[in-house]
């Protein structure tokens, strides 16, 4: 079994347009199709928008040899306000992330800051798993590495 | 709580200090013991210790004890993990709100501004 690594990030963005305009740029599929798409080379194979909460999200496509699924669901919408959202990363089948995400929308003069807030967990850590093959994979052989480590540190402060 | 301490936090914690970033800068050159890494550094062998157990759980540094020496080394490929996880997902949603960026200035241009859901 492969660990699961987990990170967050947040990224803040402005736009001179107003809360309820950026907001349908998430809402209405149209708009949506024409900035969520993949990198360069991407190509999209599907793509469904459900937008209301409970509502679900695909995004299928292929780049180069690599197939990519987004899945996602709504939790919440609040119409120029905010978002939360869950999705899933399957790259050429294989299950790659689990993430949770939220979107804010704030009013401020001349436009829009947007808050983009993402915690995730990644799924098929094979290179960390490579690098951490020395029995350190996983937070209890960490902890426990630890507790043994502070056990010993006296023998390494004599070192 | 230490058992929700992931492996990115403890990473970016280990290298949140000018020290232990020095240590790392050390061990980038080659693999060193502890007091070869305490030398140069004009703190006590002791806290020495306690940044390099920082930095190995933190999966930044690997460190191997043979008799009464601990050998330190840099963990390349943790480091180069720590950055490929971060930006990759990061990178794909700044991509996003760039393109976002441009359909919204696009339709300030065409006039066709809110389109309402």
């Amino acid at each position: 079994m492969q660990p699961i690594t987990h990170d967050s990030f947040v990224i803040e963005r402005t736009y001179q347009a107003p809360p309820a305009q950026v907001f349908a740029a998430w809402a209405d599929p149209a708009i949506k199709a024409r900035w969520f798409i993949g990198p360069e080379g991407w190509a999209a194979i599907r793509r469904e928008l459900d937008f209301r909460i409970g509502g679900e999200e695909v995004l299928h496509g292929r780049i180069k040899a690599t197939e990519t699924l987004y899945e996602a669901r709504y939790y919440e919408i609040v119409a120029a306000e905010r978002i939360v959202f869950v999705y899933d990363m399957h790259l050429s089948g294989k299950h790659h992330s689990v993430s949770l995400a939220s979107v804010e929308f704030a009013s401020m003069a001349g436009g829009t800051k947007l808050l983009f807030t993402e915690a995730v967990a990644f799924l098929d850590g094979t290179p960390s798993a490579e690098a951490r093959k020395n029995g350190t994979g996983t937070h209890l052989d960490r902890i426990a590495q630890l507790l043994e480590r502070s056990t010993t540190s006296r023998a390494c402060v004599n070192a | 709580m230490l058992n929700h301490q992931t492996f990115l936090d403890r990473a970016f914690h280990a290298l949140a200090d000018p020290t232990r970033r020095a240590i790392v800068d050390q061990l980038s050159r080659g693999q060193a013991s502890v007091s070869e890494l305490a030398r140069p550094l004009r703190i006590t062998l002791a806290a020495v210790v306690q940044h390099i157990q920082v930095l190995e759980e933190g999966g930044v540094i690997r460190t191997e004890k043979s008799g009464r020496v601990r050998t330190c080394r840099v963990d390349p490929q943790a480091l180069a993990i720590v950055e490929q996880w971060l930006s990759k997902r990061r990178r794909a949603w700044e991509g996003h709100f760039d393109r976002l960026g441009d359909v919204l200035e696009e339709q300030k241009a065409t006039g066709k501004a809110k389109k309402e859901t």
